[in-house]
């Protein structure tokens, strides 16, 4: 142990809790996770880096896939299916895909035994949107701010099972008892001491990495803790450089870059204009696409209502809407602050569309002045999704460590190379679900407490203080910036050999840098420090997804290299597998995807 | 473009603190809240702030803005006087915990009061039917980002820190509001609403009104008919007498969950 003499007992001391299912992260998947784990019987944690209910699942608008078939009853579990598969260019787990389109309805209407109340149809049942990739009306919403209502039903069924709720502490690393998990340290934001808790089972909940990324819809929370915590403790990560961009975050004012604009816009009838005013979504549609999306304005429009027309490009999968609007821009045919038009004002009734997005209708005019019933907004791609993260056994959300589960966004398989929207809020009910099922069943079969590593703890403690030691001057926000930088410029929506290998030198020199980071002031919340401390995860995150990135010579989702601009049929047959070896180096193997079933790959032909 | 701006940012925590002046450059279209993050990134990283989305929907960044409570992540560098000082500080209804951060352990205690969702029966089919303008209603109280400046700004507890004991503030009489009125809950509150919650100390100023993010009516759409519910059910004679005679609560929107009383 390479305890520093300088730190006293009292520095290192630590308060202890006892669980036998820990569950970090309390958005849509870990809300939902601890209250299936309580429901099971098991004691349960729930520790959150922020206040409860702030996790950036309320920032999801457009609303949860789960095909109830409310609007089309032609819509059932199958065609899910099918979209989710093609939208991720079937690199998705098969089997994660199947679970998920036959459970979101249950998990939905789950809510809303629980308090939810979603728009209504005509015959007072839950009303479903149009979006991207979905075949049917099939996102059940509130409005634009869908994500609000899940997390705040979630949060206040939450209040009356006898969760513990640790508010305001970031989990910074995972113990183990020989090969399986049993418990985690951390320190609490407010007073910046160590706390500890011992358990049978730990569920990460803890979403993705956009901030590693300078354009980027997610908050400061999103530094990737829980693939960091997962690879450091022996799981695997797969996946990883498949990164969604949203084509559509606002581009101005510059401070405001990057925040969502929701894809009910277009869902609700909105379009792309180039600055010529030309739909020029009809010029990026891949042969994959094209036998399900319109050729003519005329029948993009008429899709809406009928739905043996065929699909506007407007609601192309994500990826495809991000390339083409970053290919606009290049070509200069973007908006004057560097993105894209994005029209309903034209195209829908004011009073629609104020019922409809009213957070949109709030945000442009509070923050661009811009008022979006009367003016077209201006959006470009950011930064919003992993698909990547850790890899989980399909029915369990189980990783290969004893007892850790993962569920949500921070793990991996559903999406495959690209996520449906509305896929996400499903993904956190359907698989936090299981996760908090399955972690309480393995909780339950532990013969005894798995003991906790002292000398493990001593030196995460260490670890964690010795940012304040350090005589280097660095300043961690800058390590930051510089990060978010590397990241955009040569890892970002296309990325080339060049680019990302010049981007694993930077990320080197930012390790270095991070060595020598300052931390002024004491551990009373102090977000400087706390910075210092993702800055170590973020960095080991980012170099997976760049050496994944590398690996991967083909151009498939949210993966564009302008060196492999073609998909590969090799690569259409693997996912590539991130692992920590014996040595502490991180080794990176293909491995082939599960095999579909023969009944399954039969739907993802034909028309639906 | 690009403008020296003045912040008296307020530092300290639980023993006290005092204002410190800051200047720092703010450019076009920035919001207090990139200020403040400015602020963190070159003068004063141990600077604590709560933030999350930065869009106005997770209701994290709560401060008082020039003494007005205000969600710093909405709140525009433009609107402000050119050359003016602006001063940022913690909300002053809940105890400093440090800088702009201040303990809302208070509004997660009250929610714990508050009995869960409680739906009656399916119907035949087995379905959940709610026509939209039931619905309506109640989705306006859904809005609500717990941000709490309803909470900060009420005199009841801003004033008066003993009454903290036996009034749950606005957000959770919206929240009271959306149960009571929510067309499938069958839960009776109103006892709770008049007692524990103490509604009656709400002298209806309106200012929660006048500071929530969401523009919900909290006064209008919330507090008053909540009111209005206790005194029918506590104060009007005829109701009492029906209780008398029969045994049975009275309220009507709530009759067939309120036979347990």
């Amino acid at each position: 142990m390479t305890q520093d003499s300088r730190l006293t007992t009292e520095d290192l001391k630590y308060e202890t809790h006892e669980c036998d299912v820990l569950v970090v992260g309390a958005g849509g998947a870990g809300l939902r996770a601890a209250i299936e784990a309580s429901a099971q019987g098991a004691r349960t944690a729930l520790v959150c880096k922020s206040l409860l209910g702030k996790a950036h699942t309320v920032m999801a608008e457009g609303g949860i896939a789960a095909a109830l078939g409310n609007v089309w009853p032609e819509d059932n579990w199958k065609v899910h299916f099918r979209d989710t598969m093609r939208g991720g260019k079937l690199l998705n787990n098969w089997r994660m895909a199947q679970i998920h389109a036959q459970e979101a309805p249950a998990r939905v209407l789950e809510l809303e035994e629980w308090g939810a109340l979603f728009d209504r149809t005509k015959e007072g049942l839950i009303l479903q949107r149009d979006f991207g990739g979905h075949r049917y009306a099939r996102l059940a919403h509130v409005g634009d701010r869908t994500g609000l209502e899940m997390i705040r039903t979630l949060q206040q069924h939450a209040v009356h099972k006898g969760i513990d709720v640790y508010m305001e502490c970031t989990i910074q690393r995972l113990l183990k008892d020989g090969e399986r998990v049993s418990g985690a340290i951390g320190y609490w934001r407010e007073t910046g001491r160590f706390v500890v808790f011992k358990t049978k089972a730990v569920v990460l909940a803890t979403g993705g990495i956009g901030k590693a990324f300078k354009i980027t819809s997610n908050s400061w929370e999103y530094t990737g803790d829980g693939i960091g915590l997962a690879l450091e403790a022996g799981a695997e990560l797969i996946d990883m450089e498949m990164v969604q961009f949203h084509p559509t975050g606002m581009v101005w004012p510059p401070s405001v870059r990057g925040i969502l604009v929701t894809e009910s816009v277009r869902g609700d009838g909105g379009t792309l204009k180039n600055a010529a005013g030309e739909r020029f979504m009809f010029n990026y549609v891949p042969d994959f696409f094209r036998a399900e999306t319109a050729d003519t304005e005329a029948e993009a429009d008429a899709w809406y209502e009928d739905k043996t027309k065929r699909r506007t490009p407007d609601l192309l999968p994500r990826d495809e809407v991000a390339r083409a609007i970053n290919a606009e821009v290049k070509a200069g045919r973007g908006s004057p602050h560097g993105g894209v038009f994005l029209d309903i004002a034209s195209r829908r009734p004011a009073e629609y569309i104020r019922k409809r997005l009213p957070s949109m209708y709030h945000q442009f005019k509070e923050l661009a002045d811009v008022d979006i019933t009367t003016t077209p907004m201006e959006v470009g791609p950011t930064c919003h999704y992993f698909m990547g993260g850790v890899r989980v056994a399909a029915d369990t959300a189980a990783t290969r460590v004893p007892g850790l589960f993962a569920a949500g966004e921070v793990a991996a398989g559903l999406h495959g190379a690209n996520r449906l929207g509305g896929n996400s809020l499903s993904d956190l009910l359907v698989f936090g679900q299981r996760a908090g099922h399955y972690a309480a069943e393995y909780a339950r079969g532990c013969a005894d407490q798995p003991a906790i590593d002292q000398a493990a703890i001593d030196q995460s403690a260490c670890d964690m203080l010795a940012p304040f030691d350090q005589q280097g001057g660095e300043n961690p926000y800058t390590i930051h910036s510089d990060l978010e930088d590397c990241m955009h410029n040569l890892v970002g929506i296309i990325r080339t050999q060049t680019e990302l290998e010049q981007a694993l030198q930077e990320l080197d020199r930012l390790k270095q840098r991070l060595l020598r980071a300052r931390v002024e002031g004491n551990r009373y919340f102090n977000p400087g420090w706390h910075m210092a401390l993702d800055m170590q995860t973020m960095l080991t995150v980012s170099e997976a997804i760049t050496r994944s990135a590398l690996l991967r010579t083909e151009s498939r989702g949210g993966h564009t290299r302008s060196d492999f601009p073609d998909s590969d049929p090799h690569f259409a047959q693997v996912n590539l597998v991130v692992r920590r070896d014996g040595q502490g180096q991180m080794t990176l193997t293909e491995e082939p995807l599960p095999a579909m079933p023969a009944e399954l790959a039969e739907l993802l032909e034909g028309g639906h | 473009m690009a403008s020296q701006v003045t912040m008296r940012v307020w530092r300290g925590d639980a023993s006290g603190g005092d204002f410190c002046t800051f200047e720092v450059a703010s450019d076009e279209g920035m919001v207090v809240l990139d200020v403040i993050h400015r602020i963190q990134e070159t003068q004063a990283p141990d600077l604590a702030v709560r933030w999350n989305c930065k869009a106005g929907r997770c209701g994290s960044c709560s401060a008082e803005v020039n003494g007005k409570p205000r969600l710093m992540c909405m709140t525009r560098m433009n609107t402000f006087a050119e050359g003016e000082p602006i001063t940022v500080s913690p909300m002053r209804t809940f105890p400093p915990i440090k800088d702009l951060v201040s303990d809302v352990s208070f509004n997660y205690e009250k929610a714990k009061m508050i009995p869960a969702f409680k739906p009656r029966a399916r119907e035949a089919d087995g379905t959940r039917r709610m026509f939209q303008e039931d619905v309506d209603r109640v989705q306006e109280f859904h809005k609500c980002i717990e941000c709490f400046l309803c909470q900060d700004v009420c005199h009841v507890i801003r004033d008066h820190d003993r009454n903290k004991r036996s009034f749950a503030g606005p957000r959770f009489f919206v929240r009271l509001a959306a149960l009571e009125m929510h067309p499938l809950d069958t839960n009776n509150r109103l006892e709770l609403i008049k007692a524990r919650a103490g509604i009656g100390m709400c002298n209806i100023t309106k200012c929660c009104t006048e500071v929530c993010p969401e523009q919900i009516k909290i006064t209008d759409n919330a507090i008053i008919p909540l009111k209005e519910r206790v005194v029918t059910e506590y104060y009007d004679p005829l109701a009492w007498a029906w209780r008398k005679l029969t045994g049975r609560a009275s309220g009507m929107e709530k009759g067939d969950a309120a036979t347990h009383s």
